[in-house]
Order: structure tokens, then C-alpha cells, then sequence
């Protein structure tokens, strides 16, 4: 069991993740039915701002929170118990984000930032919003350099060896989110906060979009990063076999630091203020993020045929049937992967060039998230919570959870499987995202969207309704977990933090030199952003000043 | 360092498959010209009324085969002159600016998709093939009117 220091921290990060969670959902199932006509909101109350709660509960503070209970308690478990100091700061951390997080939120809910999640300027928001949103950001910050500290200090102490596996990742995922905030970091402290508290009149609309894109991309990423964490460490083990290759994971986790940030222009595709050229070449740049994810996939199904033919699976694919499926934690993880195939297929199109033109800003890319980070990574995150709080409050985690879990699973399967279909279909049909409505006065053009089998009125709201249900099921598995269910007591009880073998007797040493991988991110940043850059500041038009239109 | 036999194969089947990608890619973009909206000019969003050609929005035949037209968008409609009227089979020049915040210039049934951002003014050439009614919508969040904010454009033989 993990020291009472950190279970506590990482139960904190839980509460957060999961109040963020319940509210979250609630407003998503809000707008399926807000979308679909069949809902009025009372007249405080505004699509928009259930839609700036939504896209920042769930996509920024559910994930974040839940990312530093999983870190906080595998660094503590691969790396042995924090000190004093590592403790505090990762305290101090915390409640830095959870004020950020409270205000940001509070600013939403009277209706002073219906900004969405993007924030994209000359919309303005109340200043106290992006105070929030820097905040939530340095919190971060100070918690995830208290976790390297804790990695420094095992590196001095096993001077020349590579760490464990799992706190490489972790100091890989947070270099990621380091190096990304510093594009949203810029421009809200130098652009938004002086903007929006009148110190300035007016703001570069289109370089404050490269900025917050330059995060926005990567910041995926950072989603991502701890999803496939589980699925290198965590599934393996679960398996009963080792970490297929010490050395491939590593190698894939710097090729996503450095294939993933200098990329946030294809987000920019069909906007002015950046020519041809440097959109194309990061486009280029985008696709290269195609070869860490095939070495992503191979390693996993490597390990599920191991596992298989194990467990005695014959012949090309008999090892499939023989894989752990009455496992919660392995068939929920699973179903997670399966969605990413799509989902990074879809990912493909969104970036290619000319294609982005049919589907951008429709909900197509709605659809593209929810099976991206609403699923694969979701999912995983619910795969990891069903042990990983037991584990951490030393309760059982007995046969009714588990079944209530395989529903819930198979639930929000179900729902993302309706919604993000008939989501993907009504973009590619040319349907808008973020519209409260999207009938336009009953015009025949737009009425026609909603014509087919998948893409009619009730769809989406069935599905939409049905995670819904999944969502309060995990909510009690979460509080049965936490709170309810009896302490363990027989040794066999206890759960276990399932944490595979890695042998790194191969794996090159250059793997875990940071300078060099940090330095060429930081080559192929400025070769990317540079100059277009510099233009947008030196070929800047007259400002914008602040509008609020809600 | 180690790679197994099948990895070497399924790496060097990813990196031709991104090659091949890439190059369609490229290819279509630089060679036969299909880029995506932009443009690099920009303009004051306070005087867009007053700049040309947004000091008279409309369609304006520039040559035989080509049209141009300026739509100012502000939230949350566009203004196009009266109503805009194009011929099919010739090409069009979109030229679209914001005199507020960000909102989008979009051609259902075409791919004409573009990001309309104060400051800048987003350049998109198209040809129609069909004549008819062509609904234009808002895809970019851009206040509480956002849903409502569309417009029609006509094209004729
Ligand atoms: C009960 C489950 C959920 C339902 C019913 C739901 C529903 C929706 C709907 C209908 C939209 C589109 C709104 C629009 O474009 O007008 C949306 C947007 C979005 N959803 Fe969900 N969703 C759910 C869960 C999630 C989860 C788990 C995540 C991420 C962890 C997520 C992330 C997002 C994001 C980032 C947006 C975009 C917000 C924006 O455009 O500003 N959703 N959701
Ligand atoms: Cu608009
Ligand atoms: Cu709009």
C-alpha cells in the first residue's frame, strides 16, 4: 500500500475530478435535448454557458485531476514514498488548481463567460475567467514539477540507471504539458488578463489564436499520454505477461513530445494570417505523429497475442478468445482501444489539408472527440478508477461492483457508439457544432440533415441519454468505492496496483536524456512557428477591442 | 536498440503509407492549386465599412469568368449588398471580414469553408456546379445569436 501522505493527495484529486465529472455530464445531456428541440432552459440559464461548462469540466478539469491522482500514486509506487517537501508542494499544486478551477467555474455559472473552452478572442469574458483558467494552469505547473523533484531525486540516488518505466512516462507527459502551457500561458497573462481588465484597449485576435492552438493541439496529447501510460504499464501486467519492449515505449513517448507540438496550425486550416507554406508544413509535422501511434498499436496487440497463446490460444487469431475478458479492468481498457481506432483514423482526415474544409467547425469534430478523449481516454480513466480507489482506501471492490461496472461500460459503449455516429455523419452532411439549435428558421437545407436512419432528432438524444445513465452508474461505483464498500481485511482482498515488468537491459541510455529530446523539441518549435509568428506581430492589423455578444 | 522482424515491417508499412499521404497531399494543394481559405491581407476592424471593397458589399463581376464577393459578417448576420446572386460554372472570389469577433462564412453543400476573424480578411475561390439555393451559415461560436445567424445565396444559370 502507498504511503497515507500520497493516498490522500491522489483521493483528493479523485473528489475533484469526479464533482467535475457529475457536473459536466449533466450539461451534456442538457444539450442533447437543448440541440434537439425538446428542452427550454429558464431564462438565467444559456445554451452556451452549459456548453462553456461542459467543454471546461470535462475536457480540462475532469482529465487534469484525474491525471495527477494517477501519477501521484504510480511515481509513489514505481519510485518509492515522497518526501516531506514533494508532499507539500504537490499540496500547495492542488489547491492552486482547485482555485482556479472554482473561480473559472463560478465565472461560467453567472454567465460572465460563455466563451467556451477555446476562449477565442475578441469575445470577452469577465477577467476573474482567465485569472481562473492561469491559475488552474500554474497549479499544474507546481504539481507536476513536485513530481519530478521526486524523479530527481531517485535519479541521483541510482546514478546511471534508466528509471521504471512508469515515472519515465510521467516526466515525459508533464515536459509535454510544460512546453504546450507556454503558448497558453503567453497569451493570457500578456494578452487576455491586460485586455480584459481595460489596461489595454484592444488585443492581436490571430496571434492569440496561434497561441492558444499552439497548446490546444499538444494539449490532446496530454490527455492521451496517461491512457496509453495504462495501456503500456498497467495492461500487461493485467495480462500476466511483461512490457512488450522497454525500449519501443520509451522511443514513442519522445517522438509524441516532439511530434506534438508544432503542429497547432492544422487547427487554423481555413483562417487567414498564416500562409500556405507553414500551414502545409505543419500538416507535415502532424502526420509524423502516425508513427509513434503504429508502434502504440503494435505493442498492444503484441501483448494480447502473448497473452493469448499463454493462456493456450491456438491457430492465427484463437488467442483473441483467450484474452482476460471477464476482467473489468482489461475489457473495459480494451473497448477504450478499440474507439481509438476510428477515432485516430478520423484524426487523419481532420488534419489532411484539403479535407479539414468538409468538416471543420461541424459536428464531425464532436463526434471526432467524443471518441477520442470522451471514450479511449474516458474509458481508460474509468478502467483505472475501478481499482485504483479501492486501492487507494484499502476497500474491497466486490462482485456487484464489478458487474454494475461491466454495464456501465457497456453503456457508455452504446451511447458514444449512437451519438458520435450519427455526430460524425450530420458534419459530414454539414450540420454545425456549438449551435443551441440548428434548424435555421426550418430551412429545407438544414432540415434535410436530420432526414436520415442515424442522423434524425431522437438519436443523438437516446445516445446522449444512455451515457448519461452509464455516467451516474460510475458515480456510485466511484462513492460505493470511496466511502461505502467494506475495508479489506484477508490479504487477498486487497487490490492491487497491477504495474507489469520492464525490462530495460536494452533500452539505450540517450532514451532518458532529456536535454536532447527538450532541445529538439524546442529546434523543431521555432522552425515551425518562428516566422509566421513574427509576421503576425510585425503585419499586424489595428487591435480588436472586447465584445460580449451572450 | 532492439526492434522485432514484424515491427521493422509494420514501421516501414507506416512510413510509406505516410509518404504516400503526404505526397497526395502536397500534390494537390501546390500543383493543382486546392488550398484551403486564407489570405494574408488585413484591415482595420473598426473601418471596415468604410475600406473597400466592404465599403460596398456585394457581387461585382471583375472579368467574363470571374466574380468577386464581399460579405461583412458581424454578429449576427451577413451583409452581402440585397441579396446575393451568382452565376453557375464561373468562379467566385469570397472575400469575407468580421467588424466584431470571430464567426465563419460557410456554403452548405460546398466546401467552401471559411474562418472570418477581425483584422483579416479570408479569401476562398469557388465555382459553382449546380444552380439553386445554397443556405450560408455561422459555424464559428460567436454569441447568443450564433444559431440564428445565416443567410442565402442564389446561383443562377
Ligand atoms: C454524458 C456524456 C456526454 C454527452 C451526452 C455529451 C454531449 C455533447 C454534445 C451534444 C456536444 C456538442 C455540443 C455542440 O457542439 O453544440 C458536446 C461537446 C463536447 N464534449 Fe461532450 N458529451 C458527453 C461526454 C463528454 C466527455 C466525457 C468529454 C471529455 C472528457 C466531452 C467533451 C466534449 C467537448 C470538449 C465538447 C466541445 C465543447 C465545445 O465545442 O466547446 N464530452 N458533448
Ligand atoms: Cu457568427
Ligand atoms: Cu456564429
Amino acid at each position: 500500500m502507498l504511503a497515507a501522505g500520497e493516498r490522500k493527495l491522489a483521493l483528493w484529486n479523485m473528489g475533484v475530478a469526479y464533482t467535475a465529472f457529475l457536473i459536466g455530464t449533466l450539461a451534456g445531456l442538457l444539450q442533447v435535448f437543448i440541440r434537439n428541440d425538446q428542452l427550454e432552459l429558464p431564462a438565467w440559464l444559456d445554451y452556451y454557458q452549459i456548453l462553456t461548462a461542459h467543454g471546461v469540466l470535462l475536457a480540462l478539469i475532469f482529465t487534469t485531476f484525474f491525471i495527477f491522482a494517477f501519477f501521484i500514486s504510480g511515481m509513489s509506487k514505481s519510485l518509492g514514498a515522497f518526501g516531506p517537501k514533494v508532499l507539500l508542494w504537490n499540496w500547495i499544486g492542488f489547491l492552486v488548481m482547485l482555485a482556479g478551477t472554482i473561480l473559472a467555474t463560478v465565472m461560467i455559472v453567472i454567465g460572465e463567460a460563455s466563451v467556451l473552452y477555446t476562449f477565442y478572442a475578441p469575445l470577452m469574458a469577465n477577467p476573474w475567467y482567465y485569472v481562473g483558467l492561469a491559475l488552474f494552469v500554474v497549479g499544474s505547473w507546481i504539481m507536476g514539477f513536485a513530481l519530478v523533484g521526486h524523479y530527481m531525486k531517485w535519479r541521483k540516488a541510482n546514478r546511471g540507471e534508466l528509471s521504471p518505466l512508469f515515472a519515465f512516462m510521467t516526466v515525459s507527459t508533464i515536459a509535454l504539458w510544460v512546453i504546450a502551457c507556454l503558448g497558453v500561458v503567453a497569451t493570457v497573462l500578456f494578452q487576455y488578463i491586460p485586455w480584459a481588465f481595460g489596461w489595454v484597449d484592444t488585443i492581436n485576435v490571430e496571434l492569440s489564436r496561434t497561441l492558444f492552438w499552439y497548446f490546444g493541439h499538444p494539449l490532446v496529447y496530454f490527455w492521451l499520454l496517461p491512457a496509453y501510460m495504462a495501456w503500456y504499464t498497467v495492461v500487461p501486467k493485467i495480462l500476466g505477461v511483461p512490457v512488450f519492449s522497454d525500449s519501443l515505449a520509451r522511443l514513442a513517448f519522445v517522438l509524441f513530445i516532439l511530434f506534438s507540438i508544432p503542429v497547432g496550425f492544422h487547427h487554423q486550416l481555413m483562417e487567414p494570417g498564416i500562409s500556405d507554406f507553414w500551414k502545409f508544413l505543419q500538416v507535415v509535422l502532424t502526420f509524423m505523429v502516425i508513427l509513434p501511434s503504429l508502434m502504440t498499436a503494435f505493442s498492444m496487440f503484441a501483448n494480447f497475442e502473448r497473452a493469448g497463446r499463454k493462456n493456450g490460444g491456438k491457430g492465427l487469431f484463437g488467442w483473441f478468445t483467450k484474452l482476460p475478458w471477464k476482467d473489468l479492468r482489461f475489457t473495459s481498457i480494451f473497448i477504450a482501444m478499440a474507439f481509438f481506432i476510428p477515432g485516430g483514423a478520423g484524426g487523419i482526415i481532420n488534419a489532411s489539408f484539403q479535407l479539414n474544409e468538409i468538416v471543420h467547425n461541424t459536428l464531425w469534430i464532436v463526434g471526432h472527440f467524443h471518441i477520442t478523449v470522451g471514450t479511449p481516454v474516458a474509458m481508460t480513466f474509468m478502467g483505472l478508477t475501478y481499482w485504483l480507489i479501492p486501492y487507494l482506501t484499502g476497500r474491497k471492490f466486490s462482485n456487484t461492483m464489478k458487474k454494475l461496472g461491466f454495464i456501465q461500460i457497456g453503456l457508455w459503449a452504446v451511447g458514444m457508439l449512437l451519438m458520435s455516429t450519427a455526430q460524425h455523419i450530420l458534419g459530414l452532411l454539414g450540420a454545425p457544432r456549438r449551435t443551441a439549435y440548428s434548424n435555421y428558421n426550418g430551412h429545407e437545407s438544414a432540415l434535410e440533415w436530420f432526414d436520415g436512419i442515424l442522423t434524425n432528432h431522437v438519436t443523438m438524444a437516446v445516445g446522449g441519454s444512455i451515457l448519461f445513465l452509464s455516467a451516474m452508474l460510475l458515480l456510485y461505483i466511484v462513492i460505493m468505492s470511496a466511502f461505502v464498500s467494506p475495508k479489506a481485511v484477508e490479504p487477498h482482498e486487497f487490490v492491487e496496483f497491477p504495474l507489469a515488468e520492464s525490462d530495460k537491459r536494452a533500452t539505450p541510455k540517450i532514451l532518458e536524456n532529456w536535454l536532447v529530446w527538450i532541445g529538439i523539441a524546442f529546434v523543431l518549435i521555432i522552425i515551425a512557428y518562428a516566422i509566421p509568428i513574427a509576421q503576425m506581430i510585425q503585419h499586424a492589423p489595428p487591435g480588436s477591442r472586447g465584445f460580449i455578444t451572450w | 536498440m532492439h526492434l522485432h522482424k514484424y515491427e521493422k515491417i509494420w514501421l516501414v508499412f507506416g512510413t510509406v503509407c505516410l509518404i504516400a499521404f503526404l505526397s497526395i497531399v502536397g500534390v494537390n494543394a501546390f500543383a493543382h492549386d486546392h488550398t484551403p481559405a486564407g489570405g494574408i491581407e488585413t484591415i482595420d476592424p473598426e473601418k471596415v465599412r468604410e475600406t473597400a471593397p466592404f465599403n460596398e458589399p456585394g457581387v461585382k463581376k471583375l472579368d467574363d469568368d470571374t466574380y468577386q464577393a464581399a460579405i461583412v459578417a458581424s454578429a449576427f448576420a451577413y451583409d452581402g449588398g440585397q441579396t446575393l446572386t451568382v452565376p453557375v460554372g464561373k468562379e467566385i472570389i469570397f472575400k469575407v471580414t468580421s467588424t466584431d469577433v470571430v464567426h465563419s462564412f460557410t456554403i452548405d453543400n460546398t466546401n467552401v469553408n471559411m474562418m472570418v476573424v477581425p483584422g483579416q480578411v479570408t479569401t476562398k475561390s469557388y465555382t459553382f456546379k449546380e444552380p439553386g439555393k445554397y443556405l450560408i451559415i455561422c459555424n464559428e461560436y460567436c454569441g447568443t445569436g450564433h444559431h440564428f445567424m445565416y443567410t442565402e445565396i442564389e446561383v443562377t444559370e
